[in-house]
């Protein structure tokens, strides 16, 4: 075997597992939420038992300070988390990336402006930004959540398609295509979309984690998934003064949480090496 | 015959400072022209400025002629129809000049899908798959099945010039622009890159403009050479000529920095 093939399967071999590892915790939480569609333990709504039950048989993670169970709770968090996060995503980067690229090709002065105010976009508080959604819309959803979330994380995207997509731009490669008649739209569908997406998933990856955790907090304010939407966050701002009596109701949507984020990460960073097979070798 | 590539008064400037000064010459079809000069002297400027892919901070006056369409101050729109068409080239570094993340088969194939367009053939996947074969044929890389599923970093120098070429080729210019295609190589892999693009454009017919800082290399390939110094033309003429009977000081010391080099070589190699 050539160097060359060795270090071709050294990295199939290790993308594998980041893949594999990233895939079994999406895939258990997108399982779970798919399955809450049809079927939870108990009614997610009303008490099953006492209140703030113990770990038991019967109920698996114990119950809430309403009799709830708690296992149920987890796992339609499970599916808001879900939503929450890929809507939010989606959301910010189809805006995010069109902007991005379209401020790298901009003249000077029309690309310091997109710049100067993205970075205020940037500055601004993801809570304002919601409250703002929140009032232009009415009322407070699942879905005004979301799309503050997917808002923000645009600005955030677009800054960062802006300063890749310009690196790319300078690049030989594009000067080489060009001579041999790529028009611009080509150039951007073929070379500078594939060479930012490594990076880009990357940080959806990170996003998303983000994006679920800020639910937590827009929820607590009220301007996230009002109740009934079980959301990990609420569940976590809800256990707060229990935490002492009845650890596992803050313990056990926090490792959730966890588990979620490390998982698309680990995802996003198994994708990205098969997207980028350069990066192989220097590792 | 019509010139294929008409440079008149050519002047490329950055700010103040001229890069390339009133430079005129001419290229018919089927003719090879070879650009020398030191680095820096502005070769490459010249290069770009044909196929009007200089940066907008780059200043252009004076008239180039490609094909018959003025390139000098034209839409991108127009000249996009022109490059690869009328004009393709082949860079100084294949690492840099390809896209890492693209596997070479589809690099290749990218040309050769326009090309096959614009003609108004059909460019299914079959007729695209065999234009690649071909090519890679042509440029005389191994291997084809493993070439056409790598990435760029995967195969040797050499061979990625050769991927370069393969693309040029595609696009079925009636000039090749050549920009220092064989610096980046070692001696040996240098040689041969030589020879094919000889070959090629022999066969070929197309026309070519050869830019190298080595007129030895030079030598090989063209009929006639321009030397080019601090983007002055300082002398012109047949290959021959020019290396016999130096003119300016400027030209008889690259012609003796080569014998040089070809002694040195000759007494402590082969
Ligand atoms: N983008 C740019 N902006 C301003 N000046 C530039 C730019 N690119 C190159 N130059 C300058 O233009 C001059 C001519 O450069 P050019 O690349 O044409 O040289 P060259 O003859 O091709 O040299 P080499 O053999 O090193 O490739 C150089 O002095 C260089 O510093
Ligand atoms: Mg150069």
């Amino acid at each position: 075997m050539s160097p060359v093939e060795t270090s071709v399967s050294a990295r199939k071999r290790r993308h594998s597992l980041a893949l594999t590892v990233g895939l079994v915790l999406v895939g258990i939480n997108l399982s779970v939420a798919v399955l809450t569609l049809f079927w939870t333990p108990y009614d997610p709504l009303n008490a099953s038992g006492g209140r703030l039950e113990a770990p038991s048989l019967l109920h698996w993670l114990g119950t809430d300070r309403l009799g709830r169970d708690l296992l149920t709770q987890l796992m339609i968090g499970a599916r808001t988390a879900l939503l929450v996060g890929i809507g939010a995503i989606a959301i910010g980067a189809m805006i995010g990336v069109s902007l991005g690229v379209v401020a790298a090709f901009a003249t000077r002065l029309a690309d310091d402006v997109m710049a100067a105010t993205l970075d205020i976009l940037i500055a601004f508080p993801t809570l304002l930004l919601a409250m703002l959604v929140v009032a232009a819309s009415d009322s407070a959803s699942l879905w005004t959540a979301i799309l503050a979330l997917g808002l923000a994380i645009s600005a955030i995207v677009a800054r960062l398609t802006r300063i890749l997509a310009k690196r790319v731009l300078r690049q030989d490669y594009i000067v080489a295509s060009r001579t041999s008649g790529t028009s611009w739209v080509g150039v951007v569908f073929r070379h500078v979309l594939p060479n930012i997406w490594p990076t880009l998933s990357i940080n959806f990856a990170l996003q998303f984690g983000l994006a679920v955790i800020a639910e937590a907090s827009l929820s607590y304010l009220g301007l996230g998934a009002p109740p009934p939407n079980a959301s990990w966050g609420r569940l976590l701002q809800e256990a707060q003064g229990t935490v002492y009596t009845a650890p596992i109701g803050a313990i056990a949507p926090g490792l959730a949480l966890v588990a979620l984020v490390i998982g698309m990460n680990l995802l996003a960073d198994g994708l990205r090496d098969i997207a980028d097979p350069t990066r192989g070798r220097s590792r | 015959m019509t010139a294929l590539l008409d440079i008149r008064g050519l002047t490329i400037r950055t700010g103040d400072k001229p890069l390339v000064s009133d430079l005129s010459f001419t290229i018919r079809p089927g003719e090879r022209i070879g650009l020398i000069g030191e680095s820096g002297s502005g070769k490459s400027m010249t290069a770009m400025a044909a196929t009007g892919l200089l940066p907008p901070s780059i200043a252009v006056t004076g008239s180039i002629t490609l094909d018959g369409q003025q390139v000098v101050g034209a839409a991108d729109k127009v000249m996009n129809r022109l490059r690869g068409v009328a004009a393709a080239v082949v860079f100084q570094e294949p690492l840099t000049a390809l896209d890492p993340l693209m596997k070479i088969g589809r690099q290749i194939a990218e040309p050769v899908r326009r090309r096959l367009e614009r003609d108004g053939g059909t460019a299914s996947k079959d007729a695209i798959g065999r234009e690649v074969r071909d090519l890679i044929d042509k440029v005389a890389l191994p291997q084809p099945d493993r070439i056409i599923n790598s990435y760029p970093h995967e195969v040797s120098g050499g061979q990625r010039q050769r991927v370069a070429i393969a693309m040029a080729l595609a696009c079925r210019p009636k000039i090749l622009i050549a920009d220092e295609p064989t610096t980046a190589l070692d001696v040996t892999t240098q040689a041969e890159i030589l020879k094919l693009l000889d070959q090629l454009v022999r066969e070929t017919g197309m026309a070519l403009l050869f830019i190298s800082h080595d007129l030895p290399v030079v030598a090989q390939v063209v009929e006639r050479v321009i030397v080019l110094k601090n983007g002055f033309a300082i002398e012109e003429g047949p290959v021959g000529t020019v290396f016999d009977k130096p003119h300016h000081d400027y030209t008889k010391t690259l012609v003796e920095a080569a014998r040089l080099f070809d002694e040195a070589l000759g007494t402590t190699g082969s």
